[in-house]
């Protein structure tokens, strides 16, 4: 094992040894800030590993597989674990290993109200958050990434519902696992359906059967639409994203972990890591293009009448997602990753600012902020930025991958994706610096008074917005990286300066409507709340579900319990009453006298003795 | 030879019908002796029929049993009337679930 395969091996043990200590060890648990430290220590040592990795990494890449026998069995293991690390898993393990550092300090201040056994509780479920999302990444096949995907699940699922005392937050958490879930059964029939065929897991082997055509492409296509329904459920692609804007009830720290490196980050990994395998088939593709630009519009729309700050930025995320999953439709996996990668720290950023608000104003909703720019310098100041990245400004992160995805999309000529994403970049600008101006300008809105977040919430923000700042300069460094091979092309295109332009306009609309407090005309006003409306109803999407699940769903599992009950449970009692009725029959003959048994030995001898000769 | 097999024949259903048809213990002990004297008639008269003393023998040891077995059946009857102050067969249904 090499020196890269054995830190990438550490990165993934020391969160998980984290967790295992604090689920362990009841008392250091419960002690609340040495559980912190520990999952600190834990996570900062991954993070150190995982940037020292990828420094390696991209002096000498390497694409190491190791695997370890699982489940043993007479006819060879039926399973390996392992881990496979290249480029691709090396980049992924430090943005997760990095995010879930800033949010594990900015936690400590964050979550300092909490108590104790509280407080050694989250650190518990963040580390092994972290843990299972650096599995994920490490995964070398199909099971061993299907196991982590579903712990990544059970984590968001435990952390959404951290203050589970809260009706509302409970509820979210069921919401996000059920919906999630639904996706999940279409990545393990997929693997199933896979594994069925071709007899492994390993990634690797199915790539060279992919490649060399030895599955069928149908079959294929059935698959991969398959794990697409999973990588959908979980990056909150339409049309499963309603959980996500109700994960928003988790604290806010615990978004920023699921939107930017762990949960939703999950389903466009995998994509990205099977990528071999849905590059060969076009009605994947041709699915990932409509439903990720149809979903980033959706979202979009839907970001731009939020009252919560933190639905907000849900709904961008949806939205932002949606440019990833749009650019893998068109082939752009560097696009995609990079979008990705940059949207992480942006998010995080984002999230994190939007829980510094929450923390010295004490609410969620944006009519209770305002003027905050004062008071909160550096908040505003990242939040600010963070904003920027995320509109798609110069020299901001998020101008360069969201321009690589929208000239990657404008050049495979797919003129509906292209315009969805054009109209969700404008949206974008404009719902974010909706907030920016609601939040931290205009007159003064509440009662407390807001502070300056510690030094422990606003150091992490500050890295942040420096990443978020610089990491977009990369971008040729990234593409070497990550496909050394790959000669990339560069396309002269107007799409940034088109794309730049709407990012201004959905700036300087926000700034219109929210700052100088200028109504639009009436006509305007007019023609558009029908829209505004079915956008606060969200489309009835969420009604739809409901109704779906109390007419068909509950309907049809009230037929099922009829069958049951009736029909199934029918011809059980049915044989029980017949025994009991019989019995009771034939008790009558069990008179308890030797003499009636007597009686019967007789005439039973008697019987066959006439049988016997008649029979003679 | 088919006149000892007759009488053997109707003393034992005369026995049988006594142990099934008596209400009495004491009755249903005297219905097993003539089964079983049924029994020792068949048996003597086959001995004499082939000529062969083992039957004969055979009897010998049945009419011991017997009286054993009597003893025994007796014994039991005075216990049963010590428990249910009865000897009435029918009134002692202990087996009846």
């Amino acid at each position: 094992m090499n020196l890269n395969a054995q830190l990438a091996l550490w990165v993934f043990l020391l969160p998980t040894l984290a967790a295992i200590i604090l689920g362990v060890v009841y008392p250091l648990r419960r002690s609340g800030k040495p559980a912190a430290y520990l999952s600190i220590f834990g996570v900062g040592l991954s993070t150190i590993f995982s940037i020292w990795n990828l420094i390696l990494i991209k002096s000498t890449p390497v694409s190491v597989s190791i695997k370890y026998h699982w489940l043993p069995a007479s006819s060879g293991a039926l399973a390996y674990v392992g881990l496979w690390l290249d480029s691709i898993s090396a980049v992924m393990l430090a943005v997760v290993s990095g995010v879930a550092l800033a949010v594990q300090v900015y936690s400590l201040g964050y979550m300092s109200q909490e108590s104790k056994p509280s407080l050694g509780r989250y650190y518990t479920y963040h580390s092994l958050f972290a843990a299972s999302m650096l599995g994920l990444v490490l995964a070398n096949n199909l099971l061993e990434v299907y196991l982590f995907w579903e712990l990544v699940g059970v984590c968001s699922y435990l952390l959404i519902g951290f203050w589970y005392h809260k009706p509302e937050a409970a509820r979210a958490a069921v919401k996000a696992f059920w919906v999630t879930r639904f996706g999940d059964m279409g990545l393990i029939l997929g693997i199933i359906l896979l594994w069925g065929q071709t007899g492994t897991f390993d990634y690797q082997e199915i790539f060279s059967l992919v490649k060399t055509s030895q599955i069928p492409l149908g079959f294929l296509s059935l698959v991969s639409v398959l794990m697409l329904l999973g990588a959908f459920g979980k990056s909150a692609q339409f049309p499963f994203h309603i959980w996500l804007p109700d994960a928003m009830e988790g604290p806010t720290p615990v978004s920023a972990l699921i939107h930017a490196a762990t949960m939703v980050a999950a389903g466009v990994y995998l994509v990205i890591r099977l990528f071999p395998l849905f590059e060969s088939v076009p009605l994947a593709l041709g699915v990932l293009t409509y439903v990720g630009s149809f979903t980033a519009l959706l979202a979009a729309s839907l970001a731009t009448r939020q009252a919560d700050i933190k639905r907000v930025l849900a709904y961008s995320t949806v939205s932002q997602l949606g440019f990833m999953m749009a650019a893998l439709g068109v082939t752009a996996q560097v696009a995609s990753y990079f979008h990705l990668f940059n949207h992480a720290f942006f998010k995080a950023l984002l999230f994190l600012a939007a829980g510094s608000v929450i923390h010295s104003v004490g609410s969620n909703n944006l009519s209770e902020m305002g003027n905050l720019s004062k008071k909160m310098r550096i908040t505003s100041a990242v939040f600010i930025a963070g904003g920027l990245a995320l509109a798609g400004i110069w020299p901001f992160s998020g101008f360069f991958s969201k321009d690589e995805i929208l000239v990657a999309v404008g050049r495979s000529g797919q003129v509906l994706p292209l315009l969805f994403l054009l109209l969700t970049t404008f949206l974008t600008a404009f719902y974010i610096f909706r907030a920016v101006f609601l939040v931290f300008y205009g007159p003064k809105k509440t009662e407390a008074d807001p502070h300056e977040s510690p030094r422990v919430m606003t150091s992490p923000m500050l890295i942040l917005a420096a990443l978020s700042l610089v990491t977009g300069w990369f971008s040729g460094d990234f593409e070497h990286l990550l496909y050394p091979g790959l000669e990339v092309e560069t396309y002269p295109s107007a799409l940034p300066w088109i794309s730049l332009g709407l990012a201004i306009i959905g700036i300087l609309t926000a700034w219109l409507f929210y700052q100088k407090q200028k109504r639009a005309p009436a006509l305007l006003t007019r023609s558009l709340s029908p829209l505004s409306q079915a956008i606060d109803r969200k489309y009835w999407l969420d009604d739809l579900y409901g109704l779906m699940y109390s007419k068909i769903l509950l309907g049809f599992s009230s037929l099922i319990g009829w069958i049951d009950r009736y029909l199934v449970d029918g011809v059980v009692n049915l044989s029980a009453w017949l025994t009991g009725q019989s019995g009771s029959k034939l008790r009558i003959a069990q008179t308890g006298k030797a003499q009636d048994y007597l009686i019967g030995v007789t005439v039973g001898l008697l019987v066959l003795i006439i049988l016997g000769l008649g029979l003679r | 030879m088919s006149n000892y097999l007759i009488l053997s024949a109707i003393l034992f259903g005369i026995g049988t019908f006594t142990v099934i048809s008596r209400r009495n213990a004491i009755g249903i002990l005297l219905g097993i002796e003539l089964l079983l004297n049924a029994v020792n008639l068949n048996f003597i008269a086959f001995a004499f029929l082939r000529e062969n003393s083992v039957g004969l023998v055979f009897v010998l040891f049945t009419i011991a049993v017997t009286v054993a077995e009597v003893a025994l059946g007796l014994a039991i009857v005075i216990l049963i009337f010590r428990l249910k102050k009865t000897i009435q067969a029918d009134e002692v249904n202990l087996l009846k679930g």
